[in-house]
């Protein structure tokens, strides 16, 4: 029951729950940068959670369906439309063959989840059929849709129910002034205690380089460091290390000036020091920030994250529950 | 050696060894993730070597940070007290210095380095120390390397020269990175020689390209039928400077699928290097070259 790709929107990937156990070899996890997102779209129309989905960056392409098929649209609000009728998102609908699905203009968030009755079917790659541009991986042949393509479906299970809604309170996205909490460490101490203070009493902003790899902030004042003898290999501007690994979610700040935020595109490693990472229960937050938001770095301890990620563990076991 | 543990958030434990680059710290990084890897620990999720620390990816759903960090602890000094000996291969890795292709990007990015004037490989002799282009080639091709991460992107090496530290090469990386580094460029920067598995953006000076897939997400190419990505960490690499027609050779050998890598089981002893560093570092060649 392939689907044909119309027009394709924005950077439109392909993206399940991603492909763990390669990131010692530079291959990130990648998947959906707004996972609760896409599992309730997947939940919506009947499939597993991790069900491959498409990822709409800021504006929605337009589909044109073969066969009969329930779909369901999630995350950032862009609303759905058939055959040029507006729909509700976070609901079920029923798409007859010959229909074609097309977007209005984005309300808020930055991405959309589009979930399919039987999820795309496109070939996997290393367990995953998330699409990973930068090593030719997933997606359709490695790379964002594009006009002409066309999108196998798998066999839809019998539990979408047309009309299935999850209601506005169960959802999630960035207040107004984006927090994100951040748990310092790693190389927090190469910065000054008031350079530090700093940077998490300020209010920041997202830079136009915001993508799956890692989102920039800017504005706020740069960093002063800690003087040091550059250790052998490091390099020698002050924020550089010796390469080593990169958390996801980790905060790197080169030359002091602009933090970066690894996302699930994450480069695996390299030079640069980060102050602390964000915590897991906020990662699908970094993926609804568009351009310019407001965006204040909060400091929380290790209870304080795992705390919150049990809450976003119980909001998901809400949505099953509600669904069910 | 003492390391520094640190969480990366709720999900990461990052543990650098070493602040700064030595055989020593790659060898208590590779016993130490070969510890972990071996205790099985539930809940850990990915291993990560890097040249002088590393980090543990885990589930703080099935074991808590704390615990994690406890465990990881006690082990290393079992790592400490494990021989730096390692059973491995030396590959030998063809390189055109020099090449048209990176020349012609280096010359798109002028304005981003250090040295306008001259071209990446050209600074790197100089502000190294060398009388020309050719002994810096001689000094970058003449000893081993150790791959001491795999990572950045997709398979990419970090490559560590296997020599004095008064005989390593350093150059900082561009002022600004480039947007555009030809995919198999041979690159520099820092105390670091590093292969770029996929073209892209990229901060490291240019000095050549190598004919030889490292990377292959179509599983194609007859040596990485098994697995797309050619290196891991601890692997030794000898580069070998091949001319324009040799490379056109090899480049033929590629397309049809006929391309064999150079590559040798060896076991290097760390003890053994640092007693006699040039002489260990013949042996290995002696081996690459042995059929």
């Amino acid at each position: 029951m392939p689907i044909n790709v119309k027009t394709a929107g924005f950077a439109t990937t392909i993206q399940d729950l991603g492909r763990p156990g390669y990131y010692h070899l530079g291959i990130p996890m990648g998947g959906a940068m707004d996972r609760f997102a896409l599992r309730c779209a997947n939940m919506l129309v009947g499939n597993d959670e991790g069900a491959a989905g498409l990822e709409c960056v800021f504006m929605g392409p337009e589909l044109e369906f073969t066969e009969d098929s329930v779909v369901a649209v999630t995350g950032g609000d862009l609303p759905p439309k058939l055959d040029g009728e507006v729909l509700e998102s976070w609901t079920a609908i029923e798409v007859k063959a010959g229909q074609v699905l097309t977007f209005d203009y984005l309300r808020s968030g930055a991405r959309a989840y589009i979930a399919f009755a039987g999820g795309i079917d496109t070939p996997p790659a290393l367990g995953s059929r998330s699409t990973y541009p930068i090593g030719a991986l997933g997606g359709v042949e490695g790379r964002a849709i594009q006009p002409g393509d066309v999108l196998p479906l798998g066999k839809a299970a019998t539990a979408a129910k047309t009309g299935a809604n999850i209601p506005e309170d169960m959802r999630r996205m960035p207040e107004k002034t984006a927090r994100l909490r951040i748990l310092p460490g790693l190389y927090a101490h190469r910065i000054t205690d008031a350079a530090a203070k700093r940077f998490y009493d300020e209010t920041w902003k997202v830079a136009s380089e915001a993508d799956r790899m890692g989102y920039r902030f800017k504005g706020g004042t740069p960093l002063e460091f800690v003087d040091r003898e550059p250790p052998f290999g490091a390099g020698s501007d002050p924020s550089n290390i010796t390469d080593a690994c990169y958390p996801y979610g980790s905060v790197q700040v080169p030359s002091g000036t602009e933090p970066i935020i690894l996302h699930r595109d994450a480069v695996s490693g390299g030079g640069y020091f980060m102050i602390g990472t964000v915590i897991s229960a906020d990662m699908d937050l970094i993926g609804q920030l568009q351009p310019n938001v407001e965006t204040q770095f909060v400091q929380v301890d290790m209870e304080t994250a795992l705390t919150a990620r049990r809450e976003r563990a119980d909001a998901l076991d809400k949505v099953r529950a509600h669904l069910a | 050696m003492t390391s520094r543990y640190t969480f990366g958030g709720d999900e990461h434990i990052f543990v650098e060894v070493s602040e700064e680059m030595s055989l020593e710290a790659f060898f208590t990084t590779l016993s130490m993730t070969n510890a972990v890897r071996d205790a099985k620990i539930d809940g850990v999720t990915e291993i990560c070597p890097a040249n002088a620390s590393f980090q543990i990816k885990f589930n703080p759903d099935v074991i808590h940070p704390d615990t994690l960090l406890v465990r990881l602890k006690d082990m290393e000094e079992t790592a400490n007290q494990a021989e730096p000996v390692l059973k491995t291969r030396i590959i030998e890795i063809p390189v055109l210095y020099q090449d048209p292709w990176t020349h012609e990007t280096l010359m798109r990015f002028r304005e981003r380095h250090q040295d306008p004037e001259a071209t990446d490989i050209e600074y790197a002799a100089r502000i190294n120390g060398y009388d020309s282009v050719d002994a810096f080639i001689a000094a970058h091709s003449g000893s081993p390397w150790f791959v001491s991460m795999v990572g950045f992107v997709s398979g990419l090496p970090f490559l560590y020269q296997m020599v004095d530290r008064d005989r390593q090469i350093q150059v900082p990386k561009y002022l600004r990175p480039r947007t555009d580094t030809p995919k198999l460029t041979v690159g520099y920067g820092g105390c670091f020689s590093c292969i770029y598995s996929v073209g892209g953006a990229g901060g490291y000076q240019m000095f050549g390209v190598t004919p030889m897939p490292i990377y292959d997400p179509e599983q194609k190419m007859n040596y990485l039928k098994d697995f797309m990505v050619f290196f891991k960490p601890g692997d030794i690499v000898k580069w070998k400077p091949i001319d324009r027609a040799e490379y056109d050779r090899c480049i033929e050998a590629v397309e049809a699928n006929t391309y064999t890598p150079r590559i040798r089981e060896v076991v290097f002893s760390l003890d053994d290097f640092n007693k006699d560093i040039d002489g260990t570092n013949a042996k290995l060649e002696e081996m690459l070259n042995a059929d």
